[in-house]
């Protein structure tokens, strides 16, 4: 049992294992699945107001499986994942946003993005100006709005 | 002042009484408590929320793009703080959006920041549609001219969509996004121009300039975007105005005579107290109002406050905004820099060889950071799971663009607010319940508009397009619930905002609207509270005849 949430041991081992069939690691990207053990920790711990949706999902995928993950074949495993994956329903939703919002976080993965790992605040960001002399083509356009004046008098 | 008579609860601590107790610290409460501070008179605004200090902005995290999604998400449903209100949005095509502390809805806005157009309040005479308002723009040109100056507005003169007016500071930067939009227009040879915003391109009135955190909804950390709580909410507590907050109003209370006697809330220990006050202004939005008018029934009024007409919590007008997204092969600005860039006016008036009248403003935005692009792509069913994923998110990132559809929607009675049976918020008063579909006219205008923007985006080099039609994102502007006109019959609020019914209640806030144009509202409702403001100040002699 999960202190932080509330999910029994076996839910936390198949959410694991889904997370890393969500995001799997990738050796050419060089970044880890999002199963890694600092990711999942992130995961779990951050799942505050998508506790409860979460929850939901993985009884959908017992449901689904028929058992724990870990007591399914890899190939039948898979299947299950998927079919939960594939459903529109708004707790698979919170399930996604669970994962990715501590995935795309993690200093690993931005790093294989080529994003620095820091708040936008206090450094901030560059952005170039653009090519301003794009609007001499709209500068100079005839009035486009209407004057209601005109058709009062 | 002449002082109002007194609650009669006698249970009840009573507070000293007002001159003036503004409800809601939001956009037009801001306003109005800073042009009557002027006065002198003794004025109390009271907010359900807390002050939002900057350090608790997300961008200072690096949590700061799942926040969005928790304790600064712009649904109060799923934010959920204890100064929220729920709001049952179930049977609406579209979600509520606000925000509740000092700032209101401007913490989260994105400071987009157009004025109305002349032809938005002609629309009966122009277009044989709805109602005319009782004022026109030319009425509120030099409040719009003065909020301006008091907001600090980045921006360019010469647009030829709109009457001459002057941006106190130079435009945000195309950028990357910015020229490819740009180049697209020139080549479909339709209007465009950089866009009116609220957010500081210079140092301005103590505001530092923007640093381009790329996170302009959820807060800004830099102080650069002008949210109230740092633009009028100074100015008004320096004129000796006081701001209570977290205290919630249950109800507007009546004397024998019929006028409003002042509140009775719930302070931030959560003691049921009466503030007595000679005028209230209400400044709790197009569904914060209705909902406290409705609540405050009594004898006399029997289906809510300043409600003869029937029209309390009619007429909602919510800005359908169909967003349509497109991606290209280049990186562009992705997250950086404030989210709107430029707009298009080239379909907002009125062209009788369309099957819709009215128009629609195309608002163009830069893409979104790593976690956003991956949950709405998630949603969208752009981003697979599995062994793919990888791959095809290096295609979404600061590769999007964005064009959001910003529809006038018309006033509709069955399009409503009304008080849910059974929710209610933490005080245990009763929570709003909308009723909100789309009209023939609007889904024509969408159906247009989506067009348009699928034609800009391929011209941009654009691939992958999409929009989702099945759940709009809300814009969270909220409008035309005690609408203004001249006939207490088919109004709440006279032409400058004072309740027929009530002669000492003023409605300051997007309730009032009678149209809502195809515009941010922002701009146009602070010019509205100012323009009230200045009425209360020069009719102060005769206010209640």
């Amino acid at each position: 049992m999960s202190a932080e949430t509330g999910l029994p041991t076996s839910q936390l081992h198949d959410l694991r294992r889904l997370a890393g069939f969500m995001v799997p690691a990738d050796v050419d990207y060089g970044v880890p699945g999002a199963d890694d053990e600092l990711i999942f920790a992130d995961i779990i711990r951050s799942l505050g107001r998508d506790a409860e949706a979460v929850r939901t999902a993985l009884e959908m995928l017992h449901e689904i499986a028929g058992q724990d993950l870990d007591r399914l074949a890899a190939e039948r495993a898979e299947k299950a994942m998927r079919t939960l994956l594939n459903r529109d329903d708004p707790v698979v939703k919170a399930l996604g946003r669970a994962v990715l919002q501590c995935y795309y976080r993690d200093d690993r993965v931005l790093h294989g993005l080529g994003i620095e790992p820091l708040p936008p605040f206090p450094k901030g960001r560059p952005l170039e100006q653009g090519d301003w002399p794009l609007l001499d083509a709209v500068r100079g356009r005839p009035q486009m709005w209407r004057d209601d004046r005109k058709r009062e008098t | 002042m002449t002082a109002a008579a007194a609650e009669p609860n006698i249970d009840r601590p009573t507070d000293d009484i007002v001159d003036v107790l503004i409800i809601g610290a939001g956009a037009s409460g801001a306003v109005v408590a800073a042009s009557l501070a002027e006065t002198r008179m003794k004025i109390l605004c009271l907010e359900q929320g807390d002050w939002i200090r900057s350090t608790e902005f997300p961008a200072h995290g690096r949590d700061w793009e799942a926040r969005r999604y928790g304790d600064f998400d712009i649904s109060p449903n799923r934010r959920g703080r204890d100064t929220d209100y729920p709001v049952n949005d179930d049977n609406s095509i579209m979600k509520v959006a606000n925000f509740n502390g000092v700032g209101g809805g401007t913490i989260l806005f994105t400071a987009h920041y157009p004025r109305m157009h002349p032809s938005d309040f002609r629309v009966r005479t122009l277009d044989r549609v709805a109602d005319d308002w009782p004022i026109d723009y030319w009425t509120l040109e030099p409040y719009f001219a003065e909020n301006d100056r008091n907001t600090g507005v980045a921006g360019l003169a010469g647009d030829p969509a709109y009457p001459a007016h002057q941006p106190t500071m130079p435009p945000v930067p195309l950028g990357k996004t910015g020229t490819r939009y740009a180049k697209a227009m020139n080549q479909l040879g339709w209007h465009w121009w950089p866009s009116d915003i609220s957010i500081a391109t210079t140092d301005y009135n103590g505001r530092a300039k923007c640093i381009n955190l790329g996170h302009c909804t959820p807060g800004c950390a830099q102080g650069a975007k002008a949210s109230v709580d740092i633009t009028y909410w100074p100015q008004a507590i320096r004129g000796r105005v006081e701001l209570r907050t977290r205290c919630r109003v249950r109800e507007i209370t009546t004397d024998e005579h019929g006028m409003a006697s002042g509140v009775i809330y719930y302070d931030s220990r959560g003691v049921e107290r009466f503030q007595p006050a000679a005028i209230v202004i209400l400044a709790a939005n197009g569904i914060g109002t209705p909902r406290l008018l409705l609540n405050s029934t009594s004898e006399r009024f029997p289906d809510g406050l300043a409600n003869s007409s029937g029209l309390v919590g009619k007429n909602l007008m919510l800005h359908p905004w169909p967003q349509v997204v497109g991606y290209v092969e280049d990186e562009l600005d992705g997250d950086r820099g404030p989210m709107t860039v430029m707009w298009s006016k080239e379909f907002y008036e009125t062209d009788p060889s369309r099957d819709f009248v009215r128009g629609y403003t195309l608002q163009f935005a830069r893409g979104t950071g790593p976690v956003n692009e991956a949950i709405t792509s998630m949603i969208a069913g752009r981003l697979p799971w599995g062994r793919d994923h990888h791959r095809i998110y290096r295609t979404l990132l600061y590769r999007r663009l964005t064009i959001g559809v910003a529809c006038e929607d018309l006033p509709e009675e069955h399009n409503r607010v009304t008080l849910d049976p059974v929710l209610k918020d933490g005080h245990g008063i009763p929570a709003p319940k909308i009723d909100y579909t789309l009209s023939e006219n609007t889904r024509r205008m969408m159906e247009h508009g989506i067009a348009r923007a699928s034609e800009i985006l391929a011209a941009a080099g654009g691939k992958n397009i999409s929009c989702s039609r099945t759940l709009l994102n809300s814009p969270g502007h909220l409008l035309g619930t005690a609408r203004m006109g001249l006939d207490p019959a088919r109004s709440v609020v006279n032409e400058w905002g004072r309740c027929h019914d009530v002669k000492n209640l003023f409605i300051v806030d997007g309730s009032i609207w009678v149209t809502s144009g195809g515009v941010n509202p922002t701009s146009t409702i602070q010019a509205l509270a100012l323009y009230i403001a200045d009425n209360i100040k020069k009719r102060l002699a005769t206010l209640f005849d």
